[in-house]
């Protein structure tokens, strides 16, 4: 993909596995000097074992990783440049907040004027300096979770490491301090890797996405590039919320053009543009709830009548879910124009924001 | 491999990865290989060998053992053995579960009630022997304040009636041990889903019912574990027959354990000693290998 | 009809009366009771012999409470009952016991701790082969090692002695601990320790100073389990130590049941609770932490 020239963390074959079960395989990753990059990915997709291997805290069996042009494959995490922010927040509890920052330079034995500098600065960009004196038992999670951004800030390192940093926090503190990340970046413009289970921090925090299953990159991408051409069909079924409607049928070739169909149901694919030549066979289609337009006129490359079977109101859009033949679609409405359930409506797409997928799964 | 060597840093040589964490753990590997492993080892060789006062290695077979199982006071100490671990294994279970069952039904006065049922616990075997020697004593004892009262007939002098003087220890040793396991119990009750009891409101099914049938079977593992303790704790019992009855009268309460310190120490015959130790190895083997094989094959 | 005019207007209302002596309570803690009694009962006979003079002992029962309160026999058991040629009473059983276990918790809690910190955070290879070794020779009978370790500490020169002791002690009571330790450091949560070596902490210095102050519950458990399973040991005590030097247990047992002389039951019992008495206020005074302790100590985690 886009790999700079000098990459700020390169990661080359990377393989772990613990017996005979193997987590990441040959993994590749080319990080640009100040990027943010998010590992996104369902629970065991190996994003967390991906960062630990990064930040040194878990051996690898096979391949190099290099952080700014040095191989640090064999290093102890404290001499990776990296600095690293956990879930739980990890600030040991009986130190105070000043102590807690500053354990580390303590270690290494940086001189005191140093230390206090640097703990004076990262108060002060976190806005923590009245906290100083406190435990952490006396703080509320957000607090928390900024002293420890802050035990990263003060170790002075090129690369910040975030192991689903927001995920113990409530939704309000999730979307304050995920802004508060984000300026972070703009004013630090360090290089920072970003793992979450979140599709909503992915897309607003990441220059790129990594999408992982089973220990593999599934797409590595901006994140509209992978909103809106998935590269197969689990990245388009786990990206969007609510999730893409997929359906089964076979794709044909009818007087030179290619249509998609199942049963009653054909959908004309003039529009769409195919990555690759199609073949005909059996295809998924997937459409996403908010691509689809409910008695929105005429003009659609697709149209049908349905029926509204179920309509779940979520506060702005409402949900509501149609019987197209023997399909179950869903599709996003604003709420003042949500139909009543039992009634008939008209849909409409153009296959062109949709997307196709072959048998293997991936995007045709 | 050899071009990944080329940019990278030293390679650290396995034997000194984690170096701090294998010398911290230098006294454990040697208690483990030299002690356990070592002395069961030592100990089981040396049980074929005809050593008297000193460990010899002159080798004689299985004679130990014929004469082991040809001496009636380690056949005593083995019917002894099985006695008191069947009935201290099924009275301290049941007592002690019913006990936690009790504390459990959320009384006034639980922590009291549990302190006191705990105490002996906290005794050693010694003393244990001590006092329920002074309490079984014909003259003073129980049965002679029974008898004061009027019942001239009473007998109960189990220390100095030698069908029944391991009854006497097993009463102790209920007394001594029993707060222990009701402890585990209660434990194991309280890991129990609160919402088993409401759903078994709801349907109505009584409280004992929903003991036997339901809560029991869910506490399996700490069931299993109890079980494991108490079974290795039998074996090894020694001081409280000790203290209590010496072994008498005669050799009416002697037990394995017993059996093995008087060889090795007193009769100075190592060899009947290790082979009667090397016995009490395999009776605990036998309670061990099937709980190990059944733990072991759930986690798989 | 008429039925349901009734259920409206007298139905029950309110809370539902609650019956203090219902048949379910008078039955639970009825039983409670008897059996407290009885749990109490050794304890209560304990104190009242030890408190009665010999003649009041061979009249009265056991049961009853002394007419004439003296602490004679408290005196004679610890200062002057004979255990065989020594007459010095509990006393010197007593200090030797101090000597044996203070130093045998601090070793036996040290490694163990240092090993089950190492067990959940530094694993290396064959680290769970030794405890595993560890915890199966748990429960390998003691008399099957009395005599290996006897070689041992003979090699090393401590056979007898009160450091050979302590070291016995160690050794035994390292499976429970490490693997209380284990857990417990286990059971703390892994980020700490990641946090901390990305911090440049090494092996000794989360130790210190990251692990210990987090800790200390599992210490003062562990702390209780030793003091009193060291101080109530006795086949270790008299197997591995000299008369001069046995713990109160074994001289307890000695003076109890020692051939020669008239059986004085009251300094017997003074004897008695002497030697359980550190158990006892450990217990007493630990309360919760006890239970957790032994809990801990045999449910595995």
């Amino acid at each position: 993909m886009s790999a700079a020239a000098n990459p700020s963390v390169s990661i080359q074959d990377l393989t772990l596995s613990f017996g005979t079960v193997s987590v990441l395989q040959s993994l590749n990753l080319d990080i640009a000097e100040g990027e943010f990059i998010v590992l996104l990915g369902p629970s065991g997709c190996g994003k967390s074992t991906l960062l630990n291997c990064i930040a040194g805290l878990l051996d690898i069996s096979d391949g190099r990783i290099f952080i700014k042009g040095k191989n640090v494959t064999w290093e102890e995490p404290k001499d990776r440049g990296i600095g690293m922010v956990f879930q739980s927040y990890a600030l040991y509890p009986q130190m105070s907040v000043e102590k807690n920052l500053s354990f580390g330079l303590k270690v290494a034995g940086t001189p005191k004027e140093e230390i206090d500098k640097r703990i004076a600065r990262a108060a002060e960009i976190l806005q923590i300096e009245p906290l100083l004196q406190r435990k952490p038992a006396a703080l509320s999670g957000g607090q928390r979770q900024r002293v420890a951004i802050g035990r990263a800030l003060v170790r002075d390192v090129d690369v910040f490491l975030f192991d689903e940093p927001l995920s113990n926090l409530d939704a309000k503190l999730r979307s304050e301090l995920r802004v508060e990340i984000k300026r972070l970046h703009q004013r630090l413009a360090n290089t920072m890797i970003y793992v979450t289970h979140d599709q909503i921090e992915a897309m607003t925090l990441a220059d790129r996405i990594a999408v992982m299953r089973g220990g593999v990159i599934q797409q590595l991408d901006a994140p509209q590039a992978i909103y809106n051409r998935p590269v197969n069909r689990f990245v388009a079924g786990f990206i969007g919320s609510p999730g893409m409607n997929f359906i089964d049928g076979r794709l044909e070739e009818v007087d030179g053009g290619w249509r998609f169909g199942t049963g009653d149901l054909i959908v004309p694919l003039s529009t769409y543009g195919f990555d690759k030549q199609p073949v005909a066979g059996p295809a998924v289609f997937g459409v996403r709830p908010e691509h689809i337009g409910l008695n929105s006129g005429s003009g659609w490359p697709f149209s049908a009548k349905a029926a509204v079977d179920v309509v779940e109101p979520m506060g702005s859009d409402t949900l509501v879910w149609l019987r197209l033949g023997a399909q179950s679609l869903s599709v996003r409405v604003p709420s003042e124009r949500a139909p009543q359930t039992g009634s008939q409506v008209e849909i409409g797409f153009d296959p062109m924001r949709a997307s196709l997928f072959g048998e293997d799964g991936s995007r045709l | 491999m050899a071009s990944t060597m080329s940019s990278a840093a030293k390679r650290p040589s396995r034997l000194f990865r984690n170096l701090s964490a294998k010398i911290a753990s230098v006294p454990m590997i040697l208690t483990a290989l030299v002690v356990f492993v070592g002395g069961t080892l030592w100990t089981v060789l040396y049980s074929f060998t005809n050593s008297r006062l000193l460990p010899r290695l002159k080798f004689v077979g299985l004679d130990q053992y014929e004469r082991l199982w040809a001496t009636p006071r380690w056949l005593v100490s083995i019917e002894n053995l099985a006695i008191y671990g069947v009935l201290s294994l099924i009275f301290s279970l049941v007592i002690g579960f019913v006990l936690a069952a009790l504390l459990d039904q959320k009384i006034r006065f639980e922590d009291t009630f549990r302190t006191i049922f705990l105490y002996p616990f906290a005794l050693s075997f010694v003393v244990t022997g001590v006092v329920w020697q002074w309490l079984l004593n014909p003259d003073f004892g129980v049965q002679a304040v029974v008898r004061s009262l009027g019942w001239e007939s009473f007998a109960f002098d189990p220390l100095y009636n030698s069908s029944i003087v391991i009854y006497g220890v097993l009463i102790a040793a209920l007394w001594q041990g029993t707060g222990f396991v009701m402890c585990l119990m209660l434990a194991g009750l309280r890991g129990i889903d609160e919402d088993i009891w409401k759903a078994a409101r709801v349907d109505g099914i009584p409280a004992w019912r929903t003991y036997l049938f339901i809560v029991l079977p869910m506490m399996r593992p700490v069931l299993i574990t109890t079980l494991v303790i108490i079974a290795a704790g039998i074996v090894k019992v020694y001081d409280l027959v000790v203290a209590q009855t010496s072994g008498g009268p005669g050799i009416a309460s002697e037990v394995p354990a017993k059996y093995v310190y008087d060889y090795m120490f007193f009769a100075q015959n190592l060899g009947q000693g290790f082979a009667a130790s090397t016995m009490m190895l395999l009776s605990v083997a036998i309670i061990i290998v099937p709980w190990a094989y059944l733990e072991f094959g759930r986690r798989r | 009809m008429a039925m349901s005019q009734t259920l409206a207007t007298d139905g029950p209302r309110g809370p539902k009366p609650r019956h203090t002596f219902s048949k379910r309570n008078i039955f639970i803690y009825g039983t409670l009771f008897v059996v407290a009694v009885y749990y109490l009962l050794p304890l209560y006979v304990m104190v009242v012999t030890s408190l009665k003079g010999m003649p009041e002992v061979r009249l009265g029962n056991i049961f009853s409470p002394p007419l004439e309160i003296t602490f004679e026999p408290w005196v004679k058991a610890w200062a002057t009952a004979c255990t065989g040629l020594n007459c010095d009473g509990l006393s010197r059983g007593f200090w030797n016991s101090v000597r044996i276990t203070v130093p045998s918790v601090i070793l036996s809690i040290a490694i163990a701790s240092v090993n089950g910190y190492a067990l959940a955070n530094w694993r290396f290879k064959g680290s769970e082969l030794f405890f595993t070794i560890l915890i199966i020779g748990a429960f390998i009978p003691y008399q099957v090692m009395l005599y290996p370790i006897v070689i041992i500490l003979r090699e090393i020169g401590l056979y007898g002695s009160l450091s050979g002791l302590v070291i016995v002690h160690s050794i035994f009571g390292m499976p429970i601990l490490t693997l209380l330790f284990r857990n417990y450091f286990a059971s703390l949560p892994e980020e700490l320790f990641k946090a901390a070596r990305v911090d440049g902490a090494g092996f000794w210095s989360i130790y210190l100073r990251i692990m210990l102050p987090m800790s200390v519950p599992i210490f003062v458990v562990a702390v209780i389990l030793q003091i009193t399973g060291i101080w109530n040991d006795f086949l270790f005590g008299v197997v591995y130590t000299r008369p001069e030097t046995y713990p109160m247990t074994v001289q307890l047992n000695n003076i109890v049941n020692s051939v020669q002389g008239v059986k004085e039951y009251n300094v017997n019992m003074a004897a008695t609770l002497l030697t359980g008495l550190v158990p006892l206020v450990v217990y007493f005074i630990s309360g919760k932490l006890f239970v957790r302790g032994i809990a801990a100590g045999a449910v595995k985690g």
